[in-house]
């Protein structure tokens, strides 16, 4: 479904990540994890396709298709989504407004009628039970004055309303006490299937205990340092990420 | 100096023409005022950029141009089109001038409560020139305003809006001024006198509107009495042809406890300039004044406001939006005037300005003048672009760039259209931007 090769990615002059190379297969989930400014969010935003990234070198093929050459909108509309690390708060444009917008954005790419505010509304209100959001809180304008939980949960709730390919969670654990933690973590699991993949950063196991991800990277420096199953996560719990990196390059040094 | 001459002159002859009337409307009264009016404007001159006031405003070319004044009939009015700007749904009461003049046949007014006057100013003036001396230019001064010199001397008509003690007039009235350009540049001078007593209540929509293309220049003064306790609620929409200049102050007089509010929306028109003043000479007032300006193309939108409190217990709050595209250029200027005994006044000013394009620009400034101790008083003022990260945000969930762009857009002037009571009002001021919008059909339902 998805590979990264050998991405390199500047910003503002630094270089960031160092030649990332990844495959996430449909059905697969992957989690990515880090210690802070390793990369992860750059990451996710390069492949959402923010501009204020520069990509210097490399390559990203999502369903055989060149993705560093859409805009943002045609990769939304061809399947990936992004669960911001930050969602943006926008004034003014209602919640229902902006995923109806979206969702019909979704639906002309694919040829299908597009959904009026009625139809949409019963649509979304089964979604909003998936995560448990207030239905208020789609009266209200994008993100604005939403809780740290609330914006974050909100991002599930847009993901399981857009039904991507390929969905990147950044850091959607971060700030979330536990049972909202389980809230998000259900939405998730609730949306595994075989034609769709996830990529999970986070930079606390503790999530992993409730999606458990099919594969573990550690990102250190913009580099992937060490790969592995489930139980890595674990380990880099146990150990921390120098362990994981200073493995890594003893296993260079030795080879 | 010989140009200044002969721009004034221009008006001189004017004045001549309506002086020499056999029978002149208002009385000697207004004779004198228009007298008095014309020799304050010749002392003034039309402003230039060195003036305090017009820093920011280049009236040259209006000063330049040959207007002449227009005349009744000989147009070819096109009734149809008028009527879509009659709001047809609505029960508006309403007074439609054409070129200025009053057009009695597409004017109507229904159910008005006992007492309410809604008439030609021209009318009231015949029949009771009194009005002169009790409100004409009591409360909109010609002394240190060219333009309002100008309006006073040369005023022909304009609506009259009188609403006794205690009245209640439910539906809005809608005061319609249509101009249509011929082939030489024409000015018009409408004036508007609007009394609302002690505790009554009223509406005012004024609506300017250019029927096709063609220079002509609107020069328009509203004088609004707001008596002890009464509640008036004041738009205008001007929708002036793309060519045309639009000078208009409007003038709020606020007794004690009443409530007034103005939103200026400025859609159209070349040179734009509106002065909204008001007075809160009573204790307890509250004064609302609002804009929106959408300036696109060459448009230059000039708003100034003078704000004066000079009793205890005022409120007033401001608040002007400005979204500027191509090479526009707004002007906002917020003078607020505390005078020493407006204790406990609280004043709020906000100026905010959405840039759509890189060559469009806004000057903004307060003016406070605080002479009383304890009071409240705040101001603010932004300039800035389309938000990049709500623009990523909403691509980012598939929404195309001149979507977002447009919903962004709207979703900054939907504040301020949302102030706007009237549905009808609101509606067509919605419907307006959305067409000017990118994609704005699809963002029907928005809010
Ligand atoms: N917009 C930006 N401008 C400048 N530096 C940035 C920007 N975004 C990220 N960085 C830098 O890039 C590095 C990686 O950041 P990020 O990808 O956000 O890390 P992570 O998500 O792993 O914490 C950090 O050193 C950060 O300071
Ligand atoms: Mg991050």
């Amino acid at each position: 479904m998805l590979q990264i090769r050998n991405l390199h990615v500047n910003v503002q002059g630094h270089k960031i990540l160092k030649g990332l190379t990844l495959t996430i297969n449909a059905g697969e989930v992957h989690s990515m994890m880090g210690p802070n400014g390793s990369g992860k969010s750059t990451l996710a935003q390069v492949l959402a396709g923010r501009d204020t990234y520069e990509v210097t070198e490399g390559e990203v093929f999502f369903e055989g298709r060149n993705l560093l050459e859409l805009e943002p909108d045609e990769r939304a509309r061809a399947g990936v989504f992004l669960a911001f690390q930050y969602p943006v708060e926008i004034p003014g444009v209602g919640t229902a407004y902006f995923l109806r917008a979206a969702v019909n954005a979704l639906r002309k790419h694919r040829g299908e009628e597009e959904l009026d505010a009625v139809d949409f509304l019963e649509f979304v209100k089964e979604k909003m039970r998936l995560v448990d959001m207030d239905e208020q809180l789609l009266k209200r304008s994008v993100n604005e004055g939403f809780s740290g939980g609330e914006k974050k949960r909100g991002e599930i709730f847009q993901m399981a309303v857009l039904e991507p390919k390929f969905a990147i969670l950044d850091e959607t654990d971060s700030g979330l006490d536990i049972d909202a933690l389980k809230i998000v973590a259900d939405g998730v699991n609730s949306m595994r299937r075989t034609d769709r993949a996830f990529l999970v950063i986070t930079h606390y196991q503790r999530l992993l205990n409730y999606i458990v991800p099919d594969f573990v990277h550690v990102l250190v420096d913009g580099r992937i340092v060490k790969s592995g199953g489930k139980e890595l996560a674990m380990e880099l719990e146990e150990r921390g990420y120098a362990w994981a990196d200073q493995s890594i390059r003893h296993a260079a040094a030795a080879s | 100096m010989v140009e200044l001459v002969q721009e004034k002159d221009i008006y001189r002859s004017a004045f001549a023409r309506l002086e020499a009337e056999s029978n002149p409307v208002g009385g000697s009264a207004l004779i004198t005022l228009r007298t008095q009016a014309m020799a304050r404007f010749a002392e003034l001159g039309f402003p230039t950029l060195r003036h305090e006031d017009w820093r920011y405003t280049n009236v040259a070319r209006i000063a330049k141009t040959e207007f002449r004044s227009a005349v009744d009939c000989g147009v070819d009015l096109d009734e149809r089109a008028i009527v879509a700007e009659t709001f047809p749904e609505a029960q508006f009461h309403r007074l439609v001038f054409v070129n200025g003049f009053f057009a009695r046949d597409l004017s109507s007014q229904h159910g008005l409560p006992k007492g309410v006057q809604v008439a030609s100013l021209a009318e009231t003036l015949d029949d009771d020139p009194s009005w002169v001396e009790r409100h004409l230019a009591r409360y909109a001064s010609y002394q240190d305003h060219a333009f309002t010199a100008l309006n006073t001397a040369l005023m022909e008509d304009g609506a009259f809006v009188y609403v006794p003690k205690g009245v209640i007039v439910e539906q809005p009235i809608h005061l319609l001024y249509v101009t249509m350009p011929g082939v030489e540049p024409i000015v018009v001078h409408p004036r508007n006198l609007i009394i609302a007593d002690e505790a009554s209540q009223l509406t005012i929509i004024e609506s300017y509107v250019g029927l096709g293309e063609g220079v002509y220049f609107t020069n328009a003064v509203t004088e609004i009495s707001v008596g002890e306790g009464a509640v008036v609620d004041h738009y205008k929409v001007q929708r002036e042809s793309t060519q045309a200049y639009h000078v208009g102050t409007t003038q709020l007089y606020q007794r004690r406890s009443s409530t007034a509010s103005s939103h200026i929306i400025s859609i159209g028109g070349d040179i734009v300039r509106n002065d909204i003043n008001a007075v809160l000479d009573g204790e307890g007032c509250d004064c609302t004044l609002n804009g929106l300006y959408v300036p696109a193309g060459k448009q230059h939108v000039d708003n100034h406001l003078r704000v004066e409190h000079r009793k205890p217990h005022g409120n007033s709050r401001e608040h002007f939006k400005g979204i500027l595209d191509d090479n526009a250029r707004g002007v906002f200027t917020g003078r607020i005037i505390v005078h020493k005994d407006a204790q406990k006044t609280d004043a709020k000013q906000t100026n905010r300005n959405l840039l759509l394009s890189d060559s469009a620009s806004v000057d903004t400034k307060p003016q406070l003048e605080i002479l009383a101790d304890d009071v409240k008083c705040t101001h603010g003022a932004t300039i800035g672009q389309l938000d990049k990260d709500a623009m990523f945000y909403l691509r980012a969930r598939g929404i195309s760039a001149d979507a977002a762009r447009s919903l962004l857009v709207f979703a900054f002037a939907s504040e301020s259209i949302a102030k706007i009571k009237p549905q009808p009002v609101r509606s067509q001021v919605q419907q307006i931007l959305l067409e000017r919008l990118p994609q704005g059909d699809q963002l029907q339902g928005l809010s």
